[in-house]
């Protein structure tokens, strides 16, 4: 298979394009079409401080890389977790993030969950009894919280995460199978900024999963490969698979799935009930009084409610 | 001789002169999630593979 800007070896085919490129070609085609969606969905200007959430993973490794090499301002934030598991998995995580950045001389801002809130991801969810035995549900609310937190506190324009377009179609799918209407109106390339929250942006949500992989690939970044040792078997990676062999049968079908569904929210489709002003909070939400941070839960947000009973629990012991 | 993939702690072997996609569908492994390499270098569906090829299927998805 040829490049079709250069007719040398392709490296690179992308099917739902109609499109393949050599490794030279490639490396440009990535940030060019990066550059062409942070436009179009209007997630950052030049001049805005960029806080890319680093996990030591493909994605947002190549986040990184592709914002600066568009000559964004860019720093990274990466959050320890203390997950082990007798891979390391963590460690191996920072040792990454930390080499990407020193590498490139960029600046990584470091949360140690453990440092900061006594206790790791897995030993939180065990104490707070919540995700049937899966510390994922605890985990994704922990970092959602710090990098709002980080983000806000140290002053970014935006919060910049590396989900791809397999992460965004697999959350579709999964929302869509149980008609969750009010994700379904939240999910985009773009969260507005609210009172509390900052803004967030996903630069690579039009990117297959399958074409980062290739551009850390071919741009020598070390990312973590293992897989995260609680994902085995995890809702997620399923819903990516069977979006994958309907994609093999029939290509485009997963960038049709999402961009439709952009376009029909755009226009309308799903319909917001307690509209508020642009960046007020929506009036099922709340500022959460020990943090800021919005709730819809009256009282305490989720998050400080599982902190105030690790609290008590450490108390108790 | 043939021709062995590997894909993360499982392998697997065919015949040489087949395609990279005709081999992955043999082997069962869905083209759409694997990333195929060979000495290094990235490999597509149509490339012939060829006696004695080792051939590293790096997983794409990721995710939990």
């Amino acid at each position: 298979m040829k490049c079709r800007k250069c007719g040398a070896k392709a490296s690179v085919n992308m099917h739902q394009h109609k499109l393949a490129l050599c490794k030279e070609h490639y490396l440009e085609w990535v940030p060019e079409q990066t550059e062409r969606f942070i436009k179009k969905y209007q997630m950052f200007k030049r001049g805005d401080r960029i806080l890319v959430a680093v996990s030591g993973g493909k994605d947002s490794l190549s986040l990184w890389d592709i914002l600066v090499r568009l000559g964004y301002q860019v720093d990274g934030l990466y959050i320890g977790l203390g997950i082990d598991e007798g891979i390391g998995y963590s460690s191996e995580s920072h040792r990454l993030a930390e080499k990407f950045a020193n590498e490139n001389n960029l600046n990584l801002h470091i949360v140690d969950i453990e440092k900061e809130y006594s206790q790791p991801i897995p030993v939180l969810a065990e104490i707070s009894h919540r995700g049937h035995g899966k510390p994922c549900a605890v985990c994704g609310l922990t970092k959602r919280h710090v990098m709002n937190r980080i983000a806000r506190d140290l002053g970014y324009d935006v919060l910049a995460t590396g989900h791809n377009l397999d992460d965004e179609a697999a959350v579709l799918f999964g929302n869509t199978l149980s008609w969750s209407g009010e994700y379904l109106l939240r999910q985009g390339p773009v969260l507005p900024s609210t009172d509390g929250l900052a803004r967030k942006v996903k630069p690579l949500c039009r990117f297959y999963e399958r074409e980062m992989t290739a551009y850390a690939l071919l741009r020598g970044i070390e990312y973590i490969y293992e897989e995260c040792p609680f994902a085995e078997g995890s809702t997620s990676i399923y819903y990516k698979e069977l979006l994958n062999k309907l994609e093999t049968d029939r290509p485009g079908s997963k960038l049709t799935f999402y961009l439709r569904f952009l376009e029909a929210r755009q226009s309308g489709l799903f319909v917001e009930h307690n509209v508020a002003a642009d960046g007020d909070l929506p009036t099922y939400l709340h500022p959460c009084p020990n943090c800021g941070q919005p709730t819809s839960a009256p009282g305490l947000c989720s998050f400080c409610r599982l902190m105030e009973k690790v609290k008590a629990e450490s108390n108790a012991l | 001789m043939a021709v062995k993939l590997i894909l993360r702690d499982k392998e697997y072997e065919v015949k040489s002169g087949m395609t990279l996609l005709s081999s992955l569908e043999k082997c069962n492994v869905n083209p759409e999630s694997v990333i195929a390499t060979r000495n290094g270098e990235m490999i597509l569906e149509d490339e012939i593979l060829k006696d004695g090829d080792v051939i590293k299927l790096v997983a794409v998805i990721s995710g939990g």
